[in-house]
């Protein structure tokens, strides 16, 4: 099993700084989930990891070993792509050995991997059929069990379920959460779906614009956003941002999430008049023009009968609300 | 391929317009074909008709076999053109595995001097090319046109190759890195058959000008060794006559290799070249 361990690392292409210095240490047997917004570098840094691409400058350390000059394959990694990538031509077993294969592994102990894999993957049924056969879902579980068979310090996934329609995704989310329950296994998990991020990680790397923003467990992410963008980032729907001078606040922004605001039709903070509301049956989500915090979104839980032109009163829970100074960083 | 809804007179138009152009194209094929097996007077007779019991004349035939060495001929035309088109794809498909696949400075200038070859015909260099040969010994060798064809089919090959190889998946070719496979292997293995379909394109478009080609062989290699089947058939093309039945009879077993070596690729062409407008 294999810590990582990312040492300054940047990388340009060209002129284009993607990557402005990263420092990052993941446990053993820990799961990290890179979130961020597209084109932050998450999958650039995913594959800088991979050794499939050189970065600009810093080191990366598995296991402890320095492998910035190492090839993919003398990583001890594996790797989920979003497209799969399995070999076309070869059948689901040959896609699962060929890497053992290359490594020189003794023929009975690479039968007795693809065994172990694709029972636990239920993928038996399928060995002897080519990729093209399969649908997303089970190449999707191919690939995985791929990673499996090479049984690697670190395993390496982008975006793996974006591919995938909504009720194939939760399952093999689940899949994947009982695959690192059962191996216990260092994961990297990258993807821009703050669902999925929430639901896996043990720690949570937040990217934007090449940097790290903050670095926590799912919770604490939500609960304690060190700055504006991972408070807007984490969360459904975003936090609403009032402009602090506005509330007569010294912070220069203050925020509070949708889910902390209550509602009353005769008193609270700020009056307001509903614009539009969402009923998603188990949510509802009211979309407020106040006079004093201007438009917000505000989350009820279950159904809550209102419709443009109603004047509702808002108040947000005191406790759950953030405060951001001029530099965007979240005030004590 | 789409199955749009087509109505009836618009798909009979096309048809009309596709078949006109069959037959306009075919036509001289066929008038060819047809002649070479008609006696000499009946070609000049009635060149449009077909050969009757008394018109059905094998002289043509008869005469190539006899006169030079025409499966010698045969041979070296099989062999140049063969040997060509292996180097051409072989080289052409490296070139552009690199080009589509490394990051390296002046990517795109090597990129746009490998293809300037299409624009800039092969033949303004005919005399530095001879210079060149006869300087290397390699006047009235085969060698001498397969180093020739490769360079004037290159260009294209590269072009059109480049750009398919640009549609290979990344993902995949990282799977196979991963998996320890060497670039050789992932080019091979992982790239070259995906391409197959752009292969084949390249392979008929390189093929045809090379086996049709009276250039190059009557100034690099006009000795009766090495003497192509394009070459071979001008002897009967004299000053002041001219051996019309042996000259259609050359012409149309010249035909025939061609069109197996299309048969053989056809399948992959059209894929090929219906692909770009599928995607
Ligand atoms: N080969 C390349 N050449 C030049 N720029 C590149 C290259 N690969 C990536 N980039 C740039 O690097 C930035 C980060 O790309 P990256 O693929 O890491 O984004 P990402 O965070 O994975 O985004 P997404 O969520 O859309 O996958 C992008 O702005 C992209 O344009
Ligand atoms: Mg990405």
């Amino acid at each position: 099993m294999g810590s990582l361990k990312i040492e300054t690392v940047k990388k340009s292409f060209g002129p284009v700084e993607v990557l402005k210095g990263i420092d990052l240490e993941v446990n053993d047997g820990e799961f990290v989930v890179f979130v961020g917004p597209s084109g932050c570098g998450k999958s650039t840094l995913l594959r800088i990891i991979a050794g499939l691409e050189d970065a600009t400058s810093g080191d990366v350390l598995i296991d402890g070993q320095r492998v910035t000059n190492a090839p993919p394959s003398k990583r001890g990694i594996a790797m989920v792509f979003q497209t799969y990538a399995l070999y076309p031509h070869l059948t689901v077993r040959d896609n699962m050995s060929l890497g053992l294969k290359q490594a020189g592994t003794p023929t009975a102990e690479i039968d007795q991997r693809i065994a172990a894999s694709s029972a636990m993957l239920s993928l038996e049924p399928y060995l002897k059929r080519r990729p093209a056969e399969l649908s997303g879902g089970q190449r999707q579980r191919v690939a995985i069990g791929r990673a499996l068979v090479r049984e690697p310090k670190l395993f390496l996934f982008d975006e793996p379920l974006s591919n995938l329609d909504a009720a194939l995704r939760v399952n093999t989310r689940l899949e994947i959460a009982q695959l690192h329950n059962r191996l216990k296994a260092t994961m990297v998990y990258v993807t821009h779906d703050q669902v999925e991020a929430m639901t896996l990680a043990d720690r949570i790397v937040v990217l934007n614009a090449g940097r790290i923003e903050q670095v926590g467990a799912p919770m604490e992410l939500y609960n304690k956003p060190a700055n504006l963008f991972v408070a807007g980032f984490i969360g459904s729907p975003k936090m609403n941002f009032i402009d602090g001078a506005r509330l007569g606040e010294t912070a220069k922004t203050v925020g509070v999430r949708p889910e902390h605001i209550a509602v009353s039709q005769t008193e609270g903070t700020w009056k307001g008049t509903v614009i539009h509301a969402e009923h998603l049956g188990a949510d509802t989500n009211v979309f407020l023009e106040t006079e004093k915090a201007g438009l917000i979104t505000i989350r009820l839980f279950g159904e809550y009968q209102t419709g443009p032109g109603a004047t509702l009163y808002a108040t947000p829970d005191a406790a759950r609300t953030y405060r951001f100074g001029e530099d965007g960083k979240a005030m004590g | 391929m789409s199955k749009a809804a087509t109505s009836l007179p618009r798909s009979i138009g096309a048809h009309a317009v596709l078949l006109t152009y069959t037959v306009i194209a075919l036509f001289p094929v066929l008038v060819i074909v047809v002649n070479s097996f008609k006696s000499r007077n009946a070609i000049f007779r009635s060149p449009l008709s077909l050969p009757t019991s008394e018109t059905f004349d094998l002289i043509g035939y008869q005469t190539v076999m006899a006169q030079g060495d025409f499966v010698q001929y045969f041979q070296n035309s099989l062999t140049v053109t063969v040997a060509s088109l292996f180097f051409v794809l072989l080289f052409g498909a490296m070139a552009a595995f690199a080009l589509s696949e490394y990051r390296f400075k002046g990517n795109t200038m090597m990129g746009l001097y490998l293809a300037l070859g299409i624009m800039i015909p092969i033949r303004l260099g005919t005399v530095a090319i001879l210079q060149l040969m006869v300087a290397s010994g390699l006047v009235n060798t085969l060698t001498a046109l397969i180093l020739v064809y490769t360079a004037q089919g290159l260009p294209l090959a590269v072009f059109i190759l480049s750009e398919f190889m640009k549609q290979v998946s990344d993902d995949l070719k990282n799977a196979g890195r991963i998996d320890g496979l060497s670039e050789y292997r992932i080019f091979f293995r992982l790239v070259l058959p995906l391409v197959r379909p752009a292969m084949a394109t390249v392979a008929v478009f390189t093929m045809i000008p090379i086996w049709n080609d009276l250039w190059f062989p009557l100034i690099l290699a006009p000795s009766e060794a090495t003497k192509t089947v394009t070459l071979g058939a001008q002897v009967f093309i004299g000053q002041f006559v001219t051996n019309w039945n042996a000259v259609l009879a050359a012409l149309s077993l010249a035909i025939l290799p061609v069109l197996i070596l299309y048969f053989f690729f056809s399948r992959q062409l059209i894929r090929g070249i219906t692909s770009g407008a599928v995607k």
